[in-house]
């Protein structure tokens, strides 16, 4: 609910047009190594996107994607593959050290294109590159994601469209059967989110045994699907302060336990994960195919604590895309950091080498609060104290005083209590935090009201420097937006840095 | 719980050919089996004479004459001992004739004289199209193990029902309620076979919600609710105790009948799972009696009797599978023994929810491995 978290002095630059600071060179295809296929695979037609889009941003993949539909592109690759599927000979996701073939990781995970983080449409896609700045992105939202890289995709990549959040209870005391998990896990993370499926697949293994995959994605293009890994500080310590894996000493200093911030009804059951996986697809479907598979093949050791599914995103990470809005019809994460925005994610988002353990850095830390909206109080309320209460104009989106969505903000123009100017980092020391949060709809509360709201996903460099002052300050001062909404749901983790390759797993610094 | 439609079609789906019936056809003359257009049987008290050891597969004539001095009856076994067709109460020096169908491969006749035991048996072959498959033969050594286990739980049902029912008609609410869960002990282990008839289940073992419209409830949950919930026995609750005994005699009678495979049993205890997971462990099944614990505990065990049986085959093909489910089957014994009180189980309804998560994710650990125990064992 920090709608305006973005110094105005880096705004400056970010509101210049994609053009002005991207010459117009044509875009190069996509490498040839990303044509590559694995053993055993046919390759994928190529799409023909690569010099149709020419910004980057969500508007712009909208922009390849009506392309596409209007005449000449090829129809998504999609993930056809069940004959491919049938030659992957063995149970694969059991072998989670197994090289994976992948034509990705011949991108490699330094790669200027991936360094940043920013949204790479790899594989099958277009992946457009904008010489020396050499930013990739996604063209298309039916695209891949690379899996493999610095850092872990799902944060500063451009926000797909749709959300399948889960946390899970570690059940095993066995330190390697939990790190053999994290292993089949990436394996399988690597596949689904290439639009592949799990181990052998989910047709043409024996008759008599259950699928290895569970099918409900075949057909689907790999839809951006992003699979984003995170601990939580109970697998360093249980509530009895024990030390589980031998990890407590490990364990990141900017990552605290949450305090009660005034307001808070958490439900217990809506909180708290020894780990989480953040899956976020332009397509439902793929989503929850993801955390599915991944929940089957961790049960007996892990078990789901609880889940949410989101869908319209609320924050961009792409500015130049129109500001998506949240479920009080107000256009939310207007002054986001962007995914393209080395020097700020580097600074707000990414952990340092000197910021703590060695094995986070690369990594960010993730609060996820389940805010429920009230929502009809909120429809019942006037415009202009709608508007007062956010700060922006409910149709541009303009702050107050202004005229125009990215129009300067003036905090001064604005109520005392206006949201945007409390969670301000001018309010805040300069706080920023990424901002990824999605709607949620879980159908109605059994009196009627719609079970509501937002599911907010922060990332930052250390959680107490980022999102605790902040929420401290919104949770005593954010008095009039309050009245609308309450935090219902809360965790927070710890979300190590990218799978390097195939012989690389989630968390693998942590216990090595 | 009552059948799931998917455990019928995986076990019952499997059973129907080869079993009796044949004799109505009146095909069998056409294939003339044995010289004279049968098998001859002659029994003795402790003899079985066949004529001829070796068949042609198809529709089979067998003349059975009982020379022994006690009632007998004679029996045809596929492998794993299903009972393909048996005929009982032959009196001494009497002939009966046995029509059956078979396909090709390996068979045991057996006569039982006094109708009691395994019999004498000899072997016999059917030949022709479709040479007898091979299987390992411990595979067949463990199906003839696990119809003895089931044909065991039947026999043993009986009398304790017998004790439910009796309470039932004498009105003692107490006493029906005390031999109530025990009762259902032996069905719940070995259900997915009892559910292989499909008129059975429906009759003994269905809950309200499960009721077509029009079908009239009948079984053990019926009367679950009389005595928990109205606390009080009808007289009808009494007709349906007799009723009660009546289905569970005639599921006795018949359950060395069911085709039983390796992977039909593998599938049969991932399903017992399946049903713990589906009624058990959200405390559906036992919604007035809170006894759910009960049939969780006897689904694990027929679930484990028929992998132990398995395990000899799985364990050479997949050992990393066998050890799994040896940990998981010990780890879901340990949960279940957290809520063991007295010779049984706490009620259900003081489980808290955050308990049920965790014998909910034993079930799940379990239930994921056993689902790959019928590829381990397939032939």
């Amino acid at each position: 609910m920090t709608a305006d978290a973005r110094e105005p002095e880096e705004r400056e630059q970010a509101e210049k047009p994609a053009e002005s600071k991207r010459p117009g060179k044509p875009a190069e295809a996509g490498e040839p190594s990303e044509k590559a296929t694995e053993p055993g695979k046919t390759a994928k037609p190529e799409k023909a996107t690569e010099t149709a889009a020419t910004e980057e941003s969500e508007a712009g993949a909208k922009a390849v994607s009506r392309a596409a539909e209007g005449g000449g592109c090829p129809a998504h690759p999609g993930r056809a593959g069940s004959p491919k599927d049938a030659e992957h000979p063995g149970r694969a996701e059991h072998l989670g050290r197994r090289a994976h073939p992948g034509r990705r990781a011949l991108l490699g995970w330094g790669g200027a294109g991936l360094a940043l983080g920013a949204a790479s449409a790899g594989g099958t896609a277009a992946a457009l590159r904008y010489g020396s700045d050499a930013q990739t992105v996604a063209a298309d939202s039916s695209s891949a994601v690379p899996f493999y890289g610095e850092h872990q995709a799902g944060i500063a990549t451009a926000v797909q469209d749709r959300l399948h959040f889960a946390a899970f209870d570690v059940l095993t005391d066995d330190r390697a059967a939990l790190e053999d998990l994290l292993q089949r896990w990436s394996h399988a993370a690597a596949r689904m989110t290439a639009g592949d499926t799990v181990g052998t697949g989910a047709v043409g293994g024996p008759g008599e045994a259950p699928p290895d995959d569970t099918g409900e994605a075949l057909g689907l293009p790999p839809s951006r699907l992003t699979l984003t890994f995170g601990i939580g500080p109970s697998l360093f310590e249980d509530d009895k302060g024990k030390d589980r894996f031998g990890l407590k000493k490990r364990r990141p200093d900017a990552l605290p336990d949450l305090p009660h911030f005034p307001g808070d009804a958490l439900d217990d059951k809506r909180s708290g994960g020894d780990l989480c996986v953040q899956a976020c697809a332009d397509d439902p479907q793929v989503a929850v195919h993801a955390i599915r598979n991944l929940a089957r093949i961790g049960f007996g050791k892990v078990s789901v604590r609880w889940s949410q599914l989101g869908f319209g995103k609320t924050s961009s990470t792409t500015p130049q895309a129109q500001t998506p809005r949240n479920l009080f019809g107000f256009k939310d994460g207007t002054r986001n950091i962007s995914g393209d925005d080395a020097a700020a994610l580097k600074r707000h988002v990414w952990a340092g080498e000197n910021d703590g353990p060695e094995w986070m850095a690369g990594g960010s830390y993730l609060v996820a609060r389940r805010i429920r909206m009230n929502i009809e109080i909120w429809d019942r309320t006037p415009l202009a104290e709608q508007e007062m209460i956010i700060g922006r104009s409910k149709g541009e989106g303009a702050p107050a005083g202004r005229r125009r969505e990215r129009d300067e903000v003036r905090l001064s123009a604005m109520a005392p209590v206006a949201h945007v100017r409390l969670a301000h980092p001018h309010s805040n020391n300069g706080i920023r935090i990424l901002r990824r949060g999605y709607n949620f709809t879980d159908g109605t509360d059994g009196l009627g009201r719609l079970d509501a709201g937002l599911f907010f996903l922060a990332y930052q460099r250390d959680v107490r420097e980022g999102f605790i002052p902040l929420q401290r300050r919104l949770a005593r001062e954010d008095t009039e937006l309050n009245e609308y909404i309450q935090h219902v749901g809360s965790a927070v983790f710890a979300i190590p840095p990218g799978v390097r390759d195939s012989g690389d797993w989630w968390a693998r610094q942590l216990f090595s | 719980m009552s059948a799931s439609v998917r455990s019928r079609t995986l076990i019952a789906g499997a059973a129907v050919p080869l079993l009796a019936a044949a004799a109505l056809t009146g095909c069998a003359e056409k294939q003339k089996p044995g010289g004279d257009g049968g098998v001859q049987v002659a029994a003795g008290d402790s003899s079985c004479k066949v004529s001829d050891t070796e068949f042609p597969a198809g529709h089979v004539r067998l003349h059975v004459e009982n020379k022994g001095t006690k009632v007998t009856e004679v029996y045809v076994y596929a492998p794993g001992d299903r009972i393909v067709t048996e005929r009982e109460n032959i009196g001494p020096g009497t002939k009966a004739e046995i029509t059956t169908e078979v396909e090709a491969g390996k068979y045991e006749i057996a006569c039982k004289p006094g109708m009691k035991g395994d019999g004498i048996r000899q072997k016999v072959t059917a030949t022709g199209k479709g040479a007898a498959e091979k299987r390992d033969p411990k595979l067949d050594a463990a199906v003839a193990e696990y119809r003895t286990y089931v044909q065991k739980q039947a026999d043993e049902t009986v009398p304790a029902a017998q004790k439910f029912a009796d309470a039932v008609e004498d009105g003692d609410v107490e006493k029906a309620k005390k031999e109530y869960a025990v009762s259902r002990v032996g069905w719940e282990r070995t259900e997915p076979v009892a559910e292989s008839f499909g008129d059975i289940d429906p009759k003994v073992d269905v809950r309200e919600d499960g009721l077509e419209e029009g079908q009239k409830w009948t079984g053990w949950h019926k009367l679950e609710k009389s005595l928990w919930e109205k606390k009080k026995i009808s007289a009808e609750d009494k007709k349906l105790a007799g009723r009660l005994m009546k289905d569970l005699k005639d599921w006795r009678d018949r359950v060395g009948k069911a085709e039983i495979t390796p992977t039909s049993m593998a599938n049969g205890a991932k399903e017992l799972l399946d049903e713990v997971a589906t009624g058990k462990v959200t405390g559906e099944e036992e919604r007035y009696s809170h006894t759910d614990l009960v049939d969780f505990e006897a689904n694990v065990e027929g679930a484990k009797k028929a992998y132990e049986l398995l395990k000899p085959v799985t364990a050479k093909k997949d050992a990393q599978l066998a050890k799994d489910l040896d940990e998981q089957f010990a780890a879901i014994e340990k949960k279940l023994d957290e809520h063991r009180e007295g010779d049984g189980f706490v009620a259900y309804d003081t489980v808290g929810k955050g308990e049920r998560k965790k014998l909910s994710n034993a079930v799940n650990a379990l239930a994921e491995p056993l689902s790959r125990l019928a590829a381990s064992v397939a032939s």
